[in-house]
């Protein structure tokens, strides 16, 4: 059922031009707004990479700038008010960041594909889902009229949208929020990328149908050997799907883990907190655990670690140094590989 | 009051339906004499009958002609009784929503009837109705847009009294709306503030102490947390536990999130496509589920525990929910239901204790309207 | 108990729209102290050059339309066209009788732009009270109740939108004689009042669904709270920007009609009939056409941008 034993044996990426080894490499990137109260420091030195046929799970509330860093590596963020001072996006070993418009647009949609949230309004209302799914071939592959429209209806066929080749004339509007979604992840798939990044792509739908859009999504990822990103703030969600997680708060990674390791033993007190504050569906459990306060102004964030006024565990050296994500090992002291926390006291959070 | 036969018991023994004893009043007076009369614990409160809802389907410009109608709520009964949480879940379309609206009367019954206290709320009007308002209040989903962004803290948690002046004398309410913003944990000094200096879950509390304001004996809750972030949510949810046992309330509480459901019901109602679907206390729901749909349903749940996921069975249901203008004969979920027969496409299932389990101590005997209901747990490995 | 009665000033009533906030909404500011929607748009205001720029010139034509003598003391209507007869404008002679030059009959064109801002103005600013008023409550009528009344009004402004504007008001005003400023002020309302209803009303239809609306419904409240407290002061905003923007193009139409002899009477002074006079003279003596055309634009251009920075400051969509 889950699709975590995928990444038992790796093999290598689909494309020879493999430099490092990593698809996608982020490196301290930083990303700020600049509004009318001040400067509202979005992300703040996000380091993650994704391999080919991994899927890394970026978890977050809202403002933790889980949504900006992908909008920086899609290469859609509005600038201004967004700033990138700082950080490398490394493609195949190539900095997204010195490319032209040029080259970065035929990354985008070649090579990197989004999924977004809202399937709606990310769709044009005023043109065939066919019209649509078949612009892909016509633009970047130059198909006449007829064959990008066959594309179109063998697409909606891969990603399971029934009677396909009567559909594809249909508006948006006539599909169900589930069956939009399918045609949104037909659209991101079209041109076959190396990473897709899917942006909280099951949260407005339906518990069954979020079920089926999962699977789906997970299956066409091994079919094509595909980098995934998948953002969201779900624990539940990520648990299905994700190999590994980073969670970030307030601009920053503050831990990162296999998905199984991250669940059984978090050794970060946000990741703890979170896990304990959702409620159980096989048991009525007490009060819940609830994370005390709210979640940091951006254009105040916390000095030290961001995460303090609100931790059960914080001592003075958190409100002045800066936890960095260090690597957690065993109390023995023998490694645990991927995983990170950046928390002044992770050895106590995870042994303790 | 209501039925005297019935012994008041623990909560997790109530039937879903009991006999209305409906009241009869003659004058304004006495009507609101009894909306105003106290019920006692255990008690059914508020008995809904039959509920229907359609929203009329419309063609033509200027010669208006029905073409159809859009079957929201569809027959739904249920009681609620007082100082319980009833969870009401499904997905989207399923009219839980509509059920909110109509038992708020923000939108008038197609048929059916819901008696609080005895009285059929549907029919009144007047001083009467405005009884009953003061006494129903209504926590909304989106702390963003319920809130008036032009009014301050101050003018929106006094408003309720600004139209119920008889509820707190003029010079009292300054004093009580800092009451209330304490009571949810907001500083009271916040009073001037607007809506749009706070976060979400600072505004979904606020948007409590509006429903607090006039010491009401039941507020519906329609998806209170979905919009809030994971670490707000538990907050929330906690503060509404606390101020139901504070303020002895009763809440209908409706969710798509069926963990949350869970930790804050004593009795679930699942609905389907404007019908229930199975009703029951949180265990016989959760633990043993008897209707096809309750079982997809909950077997779906992303569960944030990546070990139990792997034992648990899955089942992932095919298509979408069809379009409540044009339901499916017979059961409504026969068209994506794996133990259809023609049975299910003829008879409308009724929601009653299946006949298997009928008499037994068993918790799966409980409400399901299935032909064919069977117990499968589906939420433990 | 001040606070649960006090209401924000009109000022802030208007100047306030749903949404000002950042993107990064949750994680946003709680700043110390109150701070209501109109006070954050008024904050956006001031530090926009183009609304400090077209305020500053707005409150300088509202002073010399309401106190022109202030500024001259040579009579606008009475001149000596044997001794002043199209006299050269003496632009150093800053503020005195002959900056402009004279016109046709010898009258100062100082004081005539001077004293023609006023008629200007009150056909300006009453055209778009009245507009503002019966329009707006038009639009509410239409836009909250719906059914029959909406279907009457909104049938009704379709007729009047059929009507060309300057064309319609040149009809209605040959019917009169003696055409004062209440005459044309009253013509041009008559033909202009649709536009803000049509504003009003899908603004209202928005507002209406508003979970705050039905908040208040649930809560018992009846229709004049939900329209006057709920309703009104967030639909308003659209309505001032329209607002702002048409009154500039009244005071336009004012002049036409007067330039083409059908707005004022001719014992009124106006810049339309003063263009009008000047086009005579184009050739020779421009400036006789150029300070009241001058004069016109400026005015017009201030109420424009003025309109435009209002815009931008409630519909945070634009930032």
């Amino acid at each position: 059922m889950t699709i975590t034993d995928i990444t038992a044996d790796v093999p290598a990426p689909r494309s020879g031009e493999d430099s490092g080894g990593k698809l996608l490499d982020v490196r301290d990137l930083h990303v700020e707004f600049h509004t009318r109260d001040g400067i509202a420091k979005a992300v703040n030195g996000v380091n993650y990479s994704v391999d080919a046929g991994e899927t890394l799970a970026v978890l977050g509330e809202s403002g933790s700038g889980k949504s900006v860093t992908a909008q920086a590596i899609m290469g859609i963020l509005d600038m201004p008010p967004g700033k990138i001072p700082q950080g490398e996006i490394l493609f195949r070993g190539q900095d997204m960041l010195k490319m032209s418009a040029e080259e970065r647009r035929k990354i985008r949609g070649n090579k990197i594909a989004m999924i977004f949230q809202d399937a709606l309004s990310s769709l044009n209302p005023v043109l065939s889902v066919g019209y649509q799914l078949g612009e892909m071939f016509r633009v970047h592959q130059g198909l006449s009229k007829k064959a990008a429209k066959a594309k179109a209806v063998e697409l909606m066929d891969r990603v399971r949208i029934p009677a396909a080749k009567e559909r594809v004339s249909d508006y948006p509007h006539q599909f169900s929020g589930g069956m939009r979604q399918r045609i949104m992840i037909a659209m991101a798939l079209a041109l076959e990328p190396d990473l897709i990044i899917a942006d909280e792509p099951t949260t407005a739908l339906d518990v069954t149908v979020q079920a089926q859009v999962m699977e789906l999504l997970a299956e066409l990822q091994r079919e094509y050997h595909m980098g995934l990103i998948l953002i969201t703030h779900d624990l539940g969600v990520v648990a299905d799907v994700a190999d590994k997680i980073a969670v970030m708060y307030a601009g920053r990674i503050v831990e990162t883990a296999p998905v199984h390791e991250l669940y059984k033993r978090p050794a970060h007190p946000y990741t703890r907190g979170l896990l304990d504050s959702i409620p159980r569906l096989d048991r009525k459990g007490q009060e819940l655990y609830a994370i005390k306060g709210l979640p940091p102004n951006l254009l105040k964030i916390p000095t030290g670690c961001a995460f303090n006024p609100r931790c059960p565990k914080a001592q003075d050296i958190c409100r002045t140094d800066v936890p960095v994500l260090e690597p957690v090992t065993e109390q023995d002291g023998s490694p645990l590989p991927g995983r990170g926390s950046a928390c002044h006291f992770w050895k106590e959070t995870i042994h303790g | 009051m209501a039925d005297t036969e019935k012994t008041p018991e623990a909560v997790d023994a109530t039937p879903n339906v009991t006999e209305v004893e409906v009241v009869k009043a003659a004058t304004e007076e006495a009507a609101v004499a009894a909306i105003d009369a106290p019920v006692e614990r255990g008690e059914p409160i508020l008995q809904v009958r039959n509920l229907v809802k359609h929203f009329p389907l419309t063609q033509g410009i200027l010669f208006k002609r029905q073409i159809g109608a859009v079957k929201a709520v569809d027959g739904v009964s249920f009681d609620l009784y007082q100082g319980e949480t009833l969870g009401i879940v499904g997905e989207s379309g399923c009219g839980k929503s509509t059920v909110a609206k109509l038992l708020m009367t923000l939108e008038t019954a197609t048929a059916g009837e819901v008696f609080y206290k005895g009285q059929d709320i549907t029919r009144l009007s007047g001083r009467a109705l405005k009884a009953v308002r003061r006494n129903i209040q209504m926590v909304f989903q989106d702390p963003y847009t319920s809130l008036n962004p032009r009014m301050t803290v101050g003018d929106i948690i006094g408003e309720p009294f600004e139209i119920h002046p008889e509820v707190a004398p003029k010079g009292d309410r300054r004093r009580k709306v800092q009451d209330l913003l304490d009571v949810v944990g907001l500083n009271p000094e916040y009073i001037n503030r607007y809506p749009h200096q706070f976060s979400g879950g600072q505004r979904q509390r606020i948007g409590i102490a509006r429903g607090l304001a006039l010491n009401p004996e039941i507020i519906i809750c329609d998806e209170p947390v979905s919009a809030l972030d994971v670490s707000v949510q538990a907050q929330v949810i906690n503060l509404m536990e606390k101020l139901q046992d504070e303020f002895n309330l009763s809440y209908l509480f409706i969710a798509h999130d069926l963990s949350i459901v869970r930790h804050i019901s004593d009795r679930v109602g699942v609905m389907y496509l404007g019908k229930m679907a199975e009703i029951g206390t949180d265990t016989e729901i959760y633990d043993h589920p008897t209707h096809p749909y309750t079982q997809a349903l909950l077997s779906a749940v992303p569960v944030p525990d990546p070990e139990s996921r792997e034992g648990r069975e899955r089942i992932i249901l095919a298509g979408d929910v069809p379009s409540p203008a044009n339901p499916p004969s017979g059961c409504r979920f026969r068209t994506r239901c794996w133990k259809a027969e023609d049975k299910c496409a003829k008879e409308v299932p009724l929601l009653a204790i299946p006949e298997r389990f009928a008499g037994s101590d068993s918790p799966a005997a409980h409400e399901s309207a299935c032909h064919f209901a069977e117990e499968k747990d589906v939420v433990h490995a | 108990m001040p606070d649960l009665t006090k209401t924000s000033s009109a000022s802030e009533e208007a100047a306030a729209v749903a949404g000002s906030t950042p993107v990064i909404t949750d994680a946003g500011p709680v700043p110390e102290k109150p701070r209501s929607l109109g006070a954050d748009a008024w904050r956006g205001l001031r530090r926009n050059p183009l609304f400090v720029i077209s305020g500053l010139l707005v409150l300088l034509i509202l002073f010399v339309a309401a106190f022109p003598g202030l500024f001259t003391s040579a009579s606008p209507t009475i001149g000596d066209p044997a001794k002043h007869f199209l006299g050269k404008p003496n632009l150093g002679h800053v503020f005195q009788e002959d900056w402009f030059g004279y016109d046709g009959t010898g009258r100062s064109l100082y004081a005539r732009v001077l004293y023609g801002a006023r008629n200007s103005i009150i056909v300006g600013l009453g055209v778009t009270i009245l507009v503002t008023i019966f329009g707006g409550l038009m639009g509410m009528l239409a836009g909250y109740f719906g059914g029959f009344w909406d279907s009457l009004i909104s049938r009704l402004t379709d007729v009047f939108f059929g009507i060309p504007f300057l064309l319609g008001s040149m009809v209605v005003l040959n019917a009169f004689t003696h055409r004062t400023v209440w005459v044309v002020m009253g013509a041009l309302a008559f033909l202009g009042w649709t536009q803000i209803t049509r504003v009003m009303r899908g603004a209202v239809i928005t507002t209406k669904h508003a979970d705050y609306v039905v908040a208040a419904r649930a809560l018992g409240a009846g229709t004049r709270r939900i329209l006057f407290r709920h309703i009104l002061p967030n639909a308003i905003a659209p309505v001032i920007v329209v607002a702002t923007i048409s009154l500039g193009t009244y005071i336009v139409a004012e002049s036409t009609l007067s330039y083409l002899g059908l707005g004022l009477s001719d014992d009124s002074i106006s810049w339309g009939s003063d263009i009008s006079d000047g086009t005579q003279f184009i050739r020779n003596f421009p400036h006789v056409l150029l300070f009241p055309a001058g004069a016109l634009s400026i005015t017009v251009l201030a109420f424009i941008m003025m309109g435009d920075a209002v815009r931008e400051a409630l519909d945070p969509k634009l930032r």
